[in-house]
Parts: C-alpha cells; sequence; structure tokens
C-alpha cells in the first residue's frame, strides 16, 4: 500500500522540474523586455534596455554610439544585435524583441514597414559606398572592377540576397560586367573575412568594412561604386518596449555628434 | 519502405531472440506522461507547422525549379562522398579504439567524439584554419599541388565528413566492443593474418553496426549547414547545399525556404523510414 503510495508519487519533483524548464525556457524569450519599464524617478530621466537590429555593416559605429548612449543616459542598456539586414528583417516581421531597425537599405526596411512593424516614416541616415577589399599591398594589382573578372582571382560577393550583394550586382551591370565569385557569402562581413583569412583574392564590400578591418585588407575604390550607393533607413518599431529611450538612441544616430562617429567609419551623409 | 511485410519480420526477431518483457499496461503515472507528451509534441509540432504553412499551391513551381534539383542532387552526392569518406577512415579508426589498447586511448576517443558537441561553425572556421589556402595544411596544399578546398565541392565533402565522421566511429566501436573478440582470435589460431581476420570476420561481423552508423552519418551529412557555409561557401551548383538554398531563400522569399525544407524533410524521413527495420535496430 505505502509501497505503491510512494511509487506513484515519486516522478512528481521530475514532472516539477520539467515544468519550471519549460517556464524558465518560455520566459527567456520574453524575460529581457520587464526591465526595460521606463524607470518613474524623473520625468525624461530615460532607462531600461534598448534592443537595436542593425546591419552588419555598422557594427563598429553603432558599437561606439552605443556606448555613448549608455554613458549619457546612465541606467540605460543598449543591446546590438548585428546581421544580414533580410536576416533582421525577417526575425522582427516574426516577432523578435526589437525597439530600433537600422537596415542597410530601403527594400529589406521595406519587409518590415509592408508588415506594419515600424512606426513612422523611416529616415535614411548615412550611405554607404562599395569598395574592393584586398589582401594588404595589393599582391593581385587590382585597380578596377574589370580587373576582378580576371580568370583564376578567387572573388566572394555577398549573397544577392543580402544588401551588399545587390549593391555589387548593380554595379556589375552598370558597368557591364560578367563576374563569377567563388562564393555567395551571407553577409558583408562573411565576405571581407574570406579576404582577411587570405581564402579569397578581393572581395566587393563596403567603404566601411574595409576600413573597420583596419590593415588587414587594403580597400581599392572604383567609379562604378556611384551607381550602387545603398542608403541606410532607421525606424522605431512599433512593439518597442522601451520606445522613449528607443527614440532617444535614434536622435543620436542622426545627430550631429552620432553623424561624426558615422563618417569616421566611412559612411557619406544623406 | 513496404511496411506491411517488413513489420511482421520485425516482430517475429523479437519473438524469437529478444527478451521478454512482463506488460505492465495499467498505471501509466500522469506526472510521467503529461511531459513525455509534451516532449512528443515538442519535437513534432514544428514539422507538423511547416506541413501547414507549405504553399502548396505554388509547391510544383517552386519543387521544379532547376535550382532547388541542382542543391538537392549537391546535398545528396556531398552527403555520400562524406559517408565513403567517413567509412574508409572511420571503420579503422573505430577498430583502433575498441581492439588496440594504447596509451590515451580516453584521450583519444573523446576528440574523437569532438565534432559531435563543436558547434558546425567552429568546425567550419577550425577546418579553414588547417586546409584554407593559408591553413597550416592548406597552405602546402596549396604551394606544393595547386589544391585549395575552400569553395569546392570537395571542401563540402570535407565539411560533411568533419562533422559526421564521428556518428559512424561511435556506432561501430560499440558494436565491436559488443563483438566477441574470440571469434577473430579463432581465425588467428586457423592462419588469417590480422587483416584477412579483419576482412573476413571481423567486418561481416558488424556490418550491421557499420551500416547504421552510416546512416547516421549520412542523415547528419545531408543536414550540415555552419561548417559548410563557414569552410566552404556557397556558390549554386558547386557548394550550395539544401540548407544553405534553404538559409538563403528564407532571407527573400520563405515561401521558397518552406518548400525547399519540405523537401529535406521528406528526404530524412523516407531515408530513416526505408533503413530503420533493416538495419538501424539491428544495430
Amino acid at each position: 500500500m505505502t509501497r505503491t503510495a510512494r511509487r506513484t508519487r515519486r516522478p512528481l519533483p521530475h514532472a516539477a522540474g520539467a515544468a519550471a524548464a519549460l517556464l524558465a525556457l518560455s520566459a527567456c524569450s520574453s524575460g529581457s523586455g520587464s526591465s526595460a519599464k521606463p524607470d518613474s524617478s524623473g520625468p525624461g530621466k530615460l532607462s531600461g534596455e534598448v534592443t537595436v537590429f542593425a546591419a552588419a555593416s555598422l557594427k563598429e559605429s553603432f558599437t561606439t554610439l552605443g556606448e555613448q548612449f549608455e554613458k549619457e543616459h546612465p541606467g540605460t542598456k543598449v543591446t546590438f544585435s548585428f546581421g544580414g539586414s533580410d536576416s533582421l528583417a525577417a526575425s522582427i516581421t516574426g516577432g523578435a524583441p526589437a525597439d530600433v531597425f537600422a537596415s542597410a537599405s530601403p527594400r529589406t526596411m521595406r519587409i518590415v514597414t509592408d508588415a506594419g512593424d515600424a512606426s513612422g516614416t523611416p529616415a535614411a541616415f548615412v550611405r554607404n559606398e562599395l569598395e574592393i577589399a584586398t589582401l594588404p599591398g595589393n599582391p593581385g594589382k587590382i585597380s578596377s572592377l574589370q580587373d576582378l573578372t580576371e580568370a583564376g582571382r578567387k572573388v566572394v560577393l555577398c549573397d544577392k540576397e543580402v544588401p551588399c550583394g545587390a549593391a555589387a550586382q548593380k554595379a556589375l551591370a552598370a558597368s557591364r560586367l560578367e563576374l563569377t565569385p567563388v562564393s555567395y557569402e551571407q553577409d558583408v562581413k562573411a565576405a571581407i573575412t574570406k579576404v582577411e583569412l587570405k581564402e579569397a583574392d578581393a572581395a566587393v564590400v563596403y567603404k566601411t568594412d574595409v576600413r573597420a578591418a583596419g590593415d588587414k585588407v587594403e580597400g581599392v575604390e572604383f567609379p562604378e561604386s556611384a551607381d550602387a550607393v545603398n542608403d541606410y533607413p532607421i525606424a522605431l518599431l512599433k512593439d518597442a518596449r522601451n520606445a522613449e529611450a528607443a527614440k532617444a538612441f535614434i536622435a543620436l544616430v542622426r545627430s550631429a555628434d552620432g553623424q561624426k562617429v558615422l563618417t569616421g567609419a566611412g559612411f557619406l551623409k544623406p | 519502405m513496404t511496411l506491411p511485410t517488413d513489420k511482421p519480420r520485425a516482430a517475429a526477431g523479437t519473438l524469437r531472440g529478444g527478451p521478454r518483457r512482463r506488460r505492465v499496461r495499467t498505471g501509466v503515472p500522469l506526472p510521467l506522461l503529461i511531459p513525455a507528451l509534451l516532449g512528443l509534441a515538442f519535437l513534432i509540432v514544428p514539422l507538423i507547422a511547416l506541413l501547414v504553412r507549405t504553399p502548396w499551391h505554388s509547391l510544383p513551381t517552386q519543387l521544379t525549379s532547376p535550382d532547388v534539383w541542382q542543391a538537392l542532387r549537391l546535398s545528396l552526392i556531398c552527403a555520400t562522398l562524406a559517408t565513403g569518406v567517413s567509412l574508409v577512415i572511420g571503420v579503422p579508426l573505430a577498430w583502433l579504439l575498441a581492439r588496440v589498447d594504447f596509451p590515451g586511448r580516453g584521450l583519444v576517443r573523446a576528440l574523437v567524439t569532438l565534432p559531435l558537441v563543436l558547434p558546425p561553425v567552429v568546425g567550419g572556421v577550425a577546418l579553414l584554419m588547417a586546409l584554407g589556402r593559408n591553413g597550416i595544411v592548406g597552405q602546402w596544399l596549396d604551394s606544393w599541388f595547386g589544391i585549395t578546398l575552400p569553395f569546392t565541392t570537395a571542401g563540402v565533402v570535407i565539411a560533411e565528413a568533419f562533422v559526421a565522421m564521428p556518428f559512424l566511429v561511435i556506432s561501430v566501436e560499440g558494436t565491436l566492443r559488443a563483438a566477441d573478440p574470440r571469434y577473430e582470435e579463432a581465425a588467428a589460431t586457423l592462419g588469417a593474418s590480422r587483416f584477412t581476420a579483419f576482412r573476413r570476420v571481423t567486418l561481416p561481423l558488424i556490418a550491421p553496426g557499420i551500416a547504421a552508423g552510416a546512416v547516421l552519418a549520412w542523415a547528419r551529412a545531408l543536414g550540415e549547414f555552419g561548417a559548410t557555409i563557414t569552410f566552404a561557401g556557397n556558390f549554386p551548383g558547386r557548394t550550395q547545399t539544401m540548407p544553405l538554398a534553404v538559409y538563403l531563400a528564407l532571407q527573400s522569399d520563405p515561401e521558397a525556404a518552406i518548400a525547399l525544407s519540405l523537401v529535406l524533410l521528406a528526404v530524412s524521413i523516407a531515408v530513416l523510414a526505408g533503413l530503420r527495420d533493416r538495419w538501424m535496430s539491428a544495430g
């Protein structure tokens, strides 16, 4: 009697543990938002977490701006998710908890605005130009886009689905060049990394990425890049849990201070 | 695949050789049943969701596009080649681990299984550092033989084999440990060399385990993404396997991504279901 009772009761703690684990799991996805409530300690005082989804090419400058923002508004925390603009847009329309979206092309921003996930109209805050990234010292003597089409050159491009790839295709089309790369990389950072690792001879990437890579690559400008300048729009998202701080972050990005950081990274003014 | 004929055979097998189990039909405790069903739902609902959201009306056009077949064909070829590579070097490795007592065997075994738990993308980075054009081995391959592996189909095979081979090694090693070494010893006393004994006695003995391991490795290779995109890159027809095509399609055309996923799901199910009764249960 007592034995059977004990036997049936035994699994309970395990079940409770499993339930707790499930609860913890589900809490993970939404839990970060609970800290994002605006502090009521004073009017206009910002606090909490701002989650910014930004194009991979913005990584360096936005990280700097995030630190600046946290310093200007003690008690705030800026969290970034950098990646290909398209996958970020897909995450946002899929319900990712983001407050701000900064995309590398108007097309990817439209994915978010079309889904009704943006609040207000996105504004272009910088523009980016393409450049050829080659190995330091330019051992392949690459001086133009045409040089990349020579046989035997290992060139990587971004995939056509991501903005840097779309821009590269535009530049190639404008100059009527056929270029067969060895790989279509999933984002601009992956493309330039293949050059940094010396696996590829050249990559067509943004000027800003060449600058961010420092002396690990050398940049070669080409005139056709003028035909493929990308506008970067930024928008507040409708489901932002910390809209006040998110607006302040966008304001910082668009301010003279923010523009200085961005142009310092190689971006052009819109 | 011919389920009606396969099932009785499997059932007969358990009746003949399997241990007899007492039937406990009453009293599945609720605290076990509920989490168990939750677990089942957790694994199956996402797959059902894929079916529910499949754009059936546009599926024929999605699936007959040459890009899809190109990616699927490449996936099948590369997974098969990777399984072949794993068999050629993995089975002897498993034999070494199971039959030869050498110092540090435990450590070697742990290292062999490392790719199982390593994030595949880390595996891809490691492969780049080793076999890339500038890698510690790859630079010599490049300067001596002019061979570069990144961005080639061979690179895909290598990336897949790196991730999939541990499945084979573990499976074969387990079977070898379960197999009685006295058969090999008997063969040796009858004058067979150690290699002949391996080839004529051990291999047939552990064939089911090898087959099970090969199926697992093949399935793992087919789904490999991280190491492939990191090491081999992404070029249609050369290095773009199905998982890569799915990932990049998701960036702009979710419907295409769902359709591609469905194909991969169907292939995986077909393989596991078709081979399960014959090989997996025997291993």
